[in-house]
């Protein structure tokens, strides 16, 4: 009874995809795969991005310069990999970037207690000014972007084969760190402190948890999170980099953690729910449907993103302590 | 226990001065703990206690002095720092994570883990029931702790310091808002505690409590240490005099009540807690003008939801409250203050202050939005400032000033803000949950004389109070609370402290 009615909404949403899905599928069994593949594509930077806040805001900091540290790493990933021919290392530098730009934000926001939203601000509007300026024109990836993963007969199913078993490694990846991250949330030390210092510091701080250590860890790793977002655009998405890439995933990443009430679950359904809206928008505009009107399509994610975070996320409850830098007096 | 001479003390201040901006907290505070001894400091509001004792956790970093740990210096950068030198505190503001369970706040940062930081939730509940039994502080493990009223919340922070097993112990204001028998245990506990070698710091205003438990006693005023003493050279009066610098009425003085008509009436309520068990069940009971009703209970049977059901704070399943032969079951908060109920929350920092704002503003949390504190949608500085300095006074508000942030004050003088707000309210009714909580006995003297005060004018006076205490020298009428409902109702004459008690914790099979 609680359950139902705590989890109405996911049980509505997903009782209605998995019915349209059905009823789609039965006489367009292509479009459908197409449509539900590319919705976990689309989803994947979504996931890492939001992630990235959840590790952020449960340890009391807003992240909004999620969408900056994915372009800068989508860009030092690109850079890296086109120069040394080897995408590991690519991811890897992504990855890195996030983390030190994670870093950064740590000490603006962390060390000098300054205005979190303001810290945030500073790494998008520096994302966007050092990969405009150093952007150069021409270059690309000797070996391609990542390839596909096959599983042997797993691959073959029909719908499911195509849609969850042929897809490239940082998806595999994300789909992945979902649950690690969930249980490592909920079920370690880790986990318990960090939901601790973001909801009440003070307290954490009186039984020998320190604050700024949980902090910096957590913006540290949270910025590797959005690197490998980063690395995913331009490694594996699209396979270069282009000038703002990014277009908005990393603020649409801060909707989707909201809506999954800052729970990696919760998180990867909203997330799934946006990506769903772009693939189909993706097909309208190949199909030629309400060809008429492309701006209107292109909306589509940003009008889903509205009608949810104005809709359904009413009670959800942020960490009582986010944006408030900690200090003991 | 170690290679130490017995005379080396466990936790010695020396010279201590802290400030805050203006205000000296703590000046020249020299202060030696034993080994094995429950060494009690007192002092009036404000005196600097908290101050002094933040300072030794590491919370507080000192201006100037000394802090020595079993004879050597130590530095105290954190509370970190105080953990590894083994002290433990029970703070006087709670430092419990609202949202995580009584088992996840209790081992917070000492977790019990299947290795490799994977949490064992199970073991840390079986050791937290283990620790609330040996301890006799029963407590449900896996309770969110925001749920739980501020007795139970007091329970978890006694347990969560407990649990860390510390050489020296530090407890600020422990016993607040325990029942008489929860603080007996405690005491017990803290005894058994010093026999086992630890060394105990306690806080309390009770003097009951000093006498029965202490072995040295420092008394603070002003921010410095006024004196030492032992229970055995001196008794409750001269404590009093020596915290406040006169003497002090330990009795009220209290007229027979002259109860006119009925005010109040609870019409078998029905309320639910925050997690939909039901609380209040099927209570009902009549307040007349003139007269106080005190209510005894063990926390957690239901006084809580009581009051916040009659405040419009939480929604009435069934039944009805009557003010005057209204109905305001289902009025807003607003609606029902303005019809003439005053009310003190038990829960001072969530209920009863915005922290951040001014002392003033406080001051004027029921009525800033009508004349003379506002007109025309304009507030009136003027007016609101002179009624401040006059409340500031009136009960004693140990201030710098008062436009100074009220979190800044010190526990008993946040206290007195709420309690003068809400007795100058000018209200017909007024329910009071633990309205002395924290506050100091010069002070208790006063607050009493106001309640009843009140009731000499007329008000209806609804009063909750862990403290029995405190209900058998205010209340005309006594109401004991048992699992939400009224067990027993008498005159204040004809029923015993041992009677209460028996109710209180058996129901009516114990009368
Ligand atoms: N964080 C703070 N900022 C500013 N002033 C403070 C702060 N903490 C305490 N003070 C001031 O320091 C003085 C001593 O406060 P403290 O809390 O130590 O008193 P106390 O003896 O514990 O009183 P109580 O019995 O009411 O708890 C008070 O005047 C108080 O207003
Ligand atoms: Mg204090």
């Amino acid at each position: 009874m609680s359950f139902l009615t705590r989890y109405r909404w996911w049980i509505v949403t997903a009782a209605f995809f998995v019915a349209f899905t059905l009823f789609t599928a039965e006489f367009q069994q292509a479009q459908t795969t197409a449509v539900l593949a590319a919705t976990l594509r689309q989803s994947t930077p979504l996931v890492l991005g939001a992630l990235c806040g959840i590790m952020c805001e449960r340890s009391g900091v807003i992240n909004i310069g999620i969408e900056g540290q994915m372009l800068m790493s989508a860009f030092a990933g690109f850079i890296v990999a086109s120069s040394t021919g080897d995408l590991l290392y690519g991811v890897a530098a992504g990855i890195a970037c996030g983390m030190i730009m994670g870093a950064f934000l740590a000490f603006l926001s962390v060390t000098l207690q300054g205005d979190q939203i303001i810290a945030g601000t500073v790494l998008n509007i520096a994302a966007i000014g050092l990969t405009s300026f150093f952007f150069q024109q021409g270059r690309s990836l000797p070996t391609g972007k990542t390839s596909v993963m096959r599983f042997g007969a797993l691959s073959d199913l029909p719908i499911v084969g195509r849609v969850f078993f042929t897809n490239r490694p940082l998806t595999y990846l994300t789909l992945l760190l979902v649950p690690v991250i969930w249980y490592a949330l909920f079920r370690t030390t880790w986990g318990l402190r960090t939901r601790a210092v973001g909801e009440h510091p003070s307290a954490a701080e009186t039984v020998g948890v320190s604050v700024v250590r949980i902090r910096y860890l957590n913006l540290i790793l949270g910025g590797g999170l959005a690197g490998l977002g980063g690395a995913y655009l331009s490694l594996e998405a699209v396979g270069s980099f282009e000038r703002l890439m990014t277009n908005g995933k990393g603020f649409v990443a801060l909707a989707v953690m909201i809506f999954g009430r800052w729970n990696p679950v919760g998180a990867w359904g909203a997330a799934l729910l946006f990506g769903y809206a772009n693939a189909v928008q993706t097909q309208f505009q190949f199909r030629g449907w309400l060809a008429d009107d492309p701006q209107f399509i292109g909306m589509m994610p940003f009008i889903v993103t509205i009608v949810v975070v104005a809709g359904f996320v009413g009670r959800a409850r942020p960490p009582a302590a986010i944006g408030q830098p900690y200090s003991r007096e | 226990m170690d290679d130490a001479t017995p005379q080396t003390p466990a936790l010695e201040a020396i010279g201590i001065g802290k400030r805050f901006d203006t205000v000296i907290a703590n000046q020249d505070v020299n202060l030696r703990i034993e080994k094995g001894q429950i060494h009690a400091l007192l002092g009036e509001n404000g005196a600097g206690k908290s101050t002094l004792v933040n300072i030794l956790f590491g919370l507080y970093r000192a201006d100037e002095g000394e802090v020595r740990v079993n004879g050597e210096p130590v530095r105290m950068d954190s509370p970190h720092d105080a953990i590894e030198h083994r002290i433990g505190m029970v703070h006087q503001h709670f430092q419990l994570v609202p949202v995580l369970t009584v088992a996840e706040n209790i081992v917070l940062g000492n977790e019990p883990t299947r290795g490799r930081g994977l949490l064992d939730l199970d073991r840390a509940a079986d050791e937290v029931t283990e620790l609330a039994e040996r301890f006799s502080l029963a407590i449900d493990p896996g309770a969110t702790v925001e749920d739980l009223p501020v007795g139970m919340q007091q329970r978890v922070e006694i347990l969560r310091a407990l649990y860390r097993k510390a050489d020296i112990l530090i407890l600020d204001e422990p016993t607040a808002v325990l029942t008489p028998q929860e603080t007996d245990h405690l005491l017990e506990v803290l005894r058994g505690l010093a026999a086992e070698g630890v060394a105990i710091v306690f806080i309390t205003h009770k003097l009951r409590e000093v006498l029965a438990v202490a072995d040295q006693v420092t008394v603070m005023r002003g921010g410095r240490v006024v004196g030492t003493t032992t229970p055995a050279e001196t008794d409750q009066a001269g404590l009093a005099e020596m915290m406040v610098g006169r003497s002090v009425v330990l009795r009220v003085a209290k007229t027979e009540a002259r109860p006119g008509a009925g005010v109040l009436e609870i019409r078998d309520l029905h309320v639910r807690d925050d997690r939909d068990r039901p609380a209040v069940d099927g209570l009902s009971l009549e307040v007349r003008s003139g007269e106080i009703f005190g209510i005894a209970g063990v926390d957690g049977n239901g006084q809580r939801e009581l009051v916040e059901a009659m405040t419009g704070l939480r929604t009435i399943d069934a039944g009805a409250v009557l003010l005057d032969d209204t109905d305001i079951t289902g009025c807003t908060p607003r609606e029902i203050s303005e019809l003439g109920v005053a009310h003190v929350p038990e829960d001072r920092e969530k209920h009863g202050l915005i922290g951040p704002h001014s002392i003033a503003d406080n001051l004027v949390l029921n009525r800033y939005f009508r004349p003379p504190y506002a007109r025309r949608g304009l507030r009136q500085h003027a007016a609101i400032n002179s009624d401040a300095e006059r409340l500031v006074t009136d009960y004693d508000i140990r201030t710098e000033s008062i436009g100074a942030p009220a979190r800044s004050l010190s526990g008993g003088n946040k206290q007195k803000v709420i309690t003068a707000r809400e007795l100058s309210h000018g209200a017909r009714l007024l329910v009071a949950s633990q309205p002395t909580r924290g506050i100091d006995v010069g002070s208790i003297e006063f607050v009493h004389q106001q309640i009843v005060g009140q009731r000499d004018n007329g008000v209806a006076v609804l009063l909750v109070s862990a403290e029995l205490d405190e209900i058998l020298s205010l209340s005309d009428r006594i109401g004991v609370i048992f699992k939400g409902r009224l067990v027993a109702i008498a005159d204040a004459g004809d029923i015993d402290r041992a009677t209460i008690g028996r109710l209180m914790t058996a129901g009516s099979d114990a009368a």
